[in-house]
């Protein structure tokens, strides 16, 4: 079993970057991914990772090199955030096309404009529809811990697509904080070494990566994909089961926090359910039935289980720190929402755009959902669905 | 797409050694030439008469070693590798338009890696092809950071002057005065307003250890060149005029002879930069006017008149600076 010791959000995934130790590593730093880049370049130069580390000119290229060292059957990993999430774009897909199983931290940050650098989820929202696994944290702890699962995720070969691991940033990865980490062997150990069904790097069977599919083929690629999606949430629930052994902490495909017999459920995703888990025990001691429901994976969507989980609840209010724009609320609320179609007992629902640019969320402000949903559920019909919580009116 | 790559998993035809050593040297009489194994085979889409195939093949005849292909987005790119098909017996890779050589530049570092551990045995090249548009354009700042990277990689612009797979719209190599669907030969602007840019000196600046401009019509210069370029010791780059009959409006079969003319009036000098000596690797008898090559051109047709005789007199002007330039620099550094 690990040991504790007090790192930053970025100092843990640079860590666990160390620890998996990828053949290459190819990164462009971004506010406020930066340290781990730096922190990875201190492990590159003191000779402590066996990495070849490519220090690229833009994230179109980090990711470009990266989609290239993980075709010639490396392990290979970079990081990002934000408008370098953004400039990566176009490659996300054909990473996810190719089928590589690359593995990235993304530390959440706004998207311009205005520029803004501190935390919310615009830029991983953004590519949730690139094909990419995207697993979110809490804290720098579970930013460690997906991390290394996500190792095992991506190349498990019913799955081979890659993974964003999403942490907040400047909250999860600028806060100090006690967490439990593996020993180099236990990871090693953990995730194995990493053979590739194809290499573009084996002389006696060239291989083509991204050819030209036409009408007649095209389709039946991104099939594929969508059907890989769909074996995810069973290696997802494997993986964690088989940390928990090493590491003696459980993970499923999202937490639930005094849920069971909650009538009144949030759902929310990274930091804030911290701060939702607070406001969560203060109603309980109130003799408040409220729960809270942490969203871990959010693509692929699992869907029946969260409809599951929050179905016999009289009213959920989904948190989103991104909108879409659409004039439907945040984009957990509509997947939640979308996910409770097809049962017969519906809870209402609300959605929440909350902490765009870094804007603070207080106690107070999870105190207000929870005083808005009773008042909902009172009435028995939700008069506002879509809230904008924190913002100056 | 297990089963979809399966497909695509050509098969060497044993033209390398379990070592991955080619059985043939480089080639330098056209009986050699003739009879080592072609990596870009026949069967491909590229139109003919185009300049990129010619200019591919002759580049990797110079090769002894297995290599890894990487393929900007391109006439290039989508003629030869129609799924389920390809025409590439070796390993090859396109991902995107502006990218090719980050691409291949992390193959390069994957390659670096996996050798230090003993995972890969065989030697390898890597080579990068880009069109002008995805060399000179879009892929500029991508080829630039790959090459002040050091990687051990050869990033060849096949230069057709404009995007020829998008239907001839103008690119920064596109020549002053041409006539392309995004410059057209208007009455009011005939062709494009400004003079191309010079890629080859750009990359030079780079201070790497290869740089050399080639055509194909000068065949025995390209596969020297090419084969500096797989041997420096770092980053190289090679920028080789490509005929595109479609774009350029001559005839599939002039093609090698539009090229040589190309070169003969110093339009497209040849030489390389070795180690920050310039050389010129090729020096005219007879320097012909530039009217020679661009007579032979539907592209630059409309220049032949009165009022836009000026544009031919200031191309001549910006090939007889570049060429005075070109010697005196070869002068200095020699």
């Amino acid at each position: 079993m690990g040991k504790r010791v007090a790192l930053t959000g970025n100092e843990a995934a640079a860590l666990a970057m160390k620890q998996i130790n990828p053949d290459v590593v190819a990164a462009y730093p971004i506010t406020p991914q930066t340290d781990i880049v730096q922190y990875f370049s201190s492990f590159v130069h003191d000779g402590k990772v066996k990495t070849e580390f490519v220090t690229v000119e833009s994230e179109h290229s980090a990711m470009s090199a990266t989609i290239g060292a993980s075709a010639a059957g490396a392990r290979a990993m970079t990081a990002t955030s934000s408008q370098g999430l953004a400039l990566m774009w176009e490659m996300l897909y054909i990473a996810s096309s190719y089928r590589l199983p690359i593995v990235m931290p993304v530390v959440n940050r706004a998207l311009s404009g205005p520029i803004n650098i501190h935390c919310d989820h615009s830029d991983t929202m953004g590519a949730r529809d690139s094909g990419w696994i995207q697993l979110y944290s809490e804290s720098a702890q579970e930013a460690y811990d997906n991390l290394i699962q996500a190792v095992r995720i991506a190349e498990h070969p019913d799955v081979r697509l890659p993974v964003m691991v999403c942490f907040d940033g400047f909250i999860t990865s600028h806060g100090l904080e006690n967490l439990e980490i593996l020993e180099d062997s236990e990871v090693s150990e953990f995730i194995g070494e990493f053979e590739p069904e194809y290499s573009l790097l084996d002389p006696e069977h060239p291989v083509t990566f991204g050819p030209l599919a036409l009408q007649n083929y095209y389709f039946e690629f991104k099939r594929q994909q969508a059907d890989a999606m769909t074996k995810v949430a069973a290696v997802v629930r494997r993986v964690g089961m088989e940390f928990e052994k090493v590491s003696g902490r459980h993970y499923e495909l999202f937490e639930e926090y005094r849920l069971g017999d909650a009538e009144m459920a949030m759902v929310v995703a990274n930091s804030t359910a911290g701060t939702a888990k607070e406001v969560v025990d203060e109603l309980r001691a109130q003799g408040k039935k409220v729960g809270l429901l942490k969203i871990r994976m959010f693509r692929p969507f699992p869907k029946e289980e969260i409809a599951a989980a929050l179905s016999s609840k009289q009213i959920v209010a989904v948190l989103d720190r991104a909108d879409t724009y659409s004039t439907m609320g945040g984009p957990i609320y509509n997947e939640v929402r979308s996910a409770l179609y097809d049962e017969k007992l519906r809870p209402l629902t609300m959605s929440y755009i909350y902490g765009l640019g870094g804007r603070d969320v207080g106690l107070d402000d999870i105190r207000k959902v929870f005083s808005d949903m009773e008042a909902s559920r009172t009435a028995g019909k939700v008069s506002e669905p879509i809230n904008y919580l924190g913002v100056h009116e | 797409m297990a089963e979809q790559s399966a497909a695509l998993d050509t098969r060497h035809e044993r033209q390398y050694s379990t070592r991955g050593v080619v059985l043939m040297p480089v080639p330098t009489t056209l009986k050699e030439l003739s009879k080592k194994p072609e990596i870009l085979t026949g069967g491909h889409r590229l139109c003919a008469g185009c300049g990129a195939p010619i200019a591919v093949r002759q580049i990797l005849k110079a090769l002894e070693t297995p290599v890894v292909i990487g393929n900007a987005t391109g006439c290039l790119e989508v003629a030869t590798s129609i799924y389920p098909y390809t025409a590439w017996r070796c390993s090859w890779i396109h991902t995107a338009f502006e990218n090719a050589a980050a691409t291949i530049s992390g193959v390069e570092a994957a390659y670096r890696s996996l050798r230090r551990q003993g995972k890969v045995k065989s030697e390898f090249r890597f080579i990068a092809f880009g069109g002008d548009g995805g060399t000179y354009d879009i892929g500029l700042q991508s080829l630039s950071g790959a090459m002040e990277r050091g990687h051990r990689m050869v990033y060849v612009c096949y230069n057709n002057e404009a995007y020829m797979n998008t239907g001839i719209q103008r690119s920064s190599a596109t020549p002053l005065g041409a006539d392309t669907t995004t410059s057209p030969a208007g009455s009011a602007i005939p062709g494009k307003p400004v003079p191309r840019k010079d890629l080859t000196a750009i990359m030079a600046a780079h201070n790497i250890p290869y740089v050399a401009q080639a055509s194909p019509s000068n065949w025995l210069d390209l596969i020297k060149k090419a084969d500096k370029a797989l041997n420096a010791d770092g980053p190289a780059f090679l920028n080789v005029l490509a005929i595109c009959p479609r774009g350029w409006r001559t005839e599939s079969n002039e093609g090698v002879e539009i090229m040589r003319l190309a070169v003969d009036t110093c339009y497209w000098p040849l030489y390389e930069v070795d180690n920050g000596v310039w050389r010129i690797t090729y020096k005219p008898k007879d320097k012909k006017p530039v009217e020679e090559w661009l007579k032979r051109q539907g592209r630059f047709k409309h220049l032949f008149t009165a009022e836009n005789k000026h544009i031919i007199e200031e191309l001549q002007a910006e090939v007889d600076r570049n060429w005075q330039r070109l010697l005196e620099l070869s002068e200095k550094t020699s």
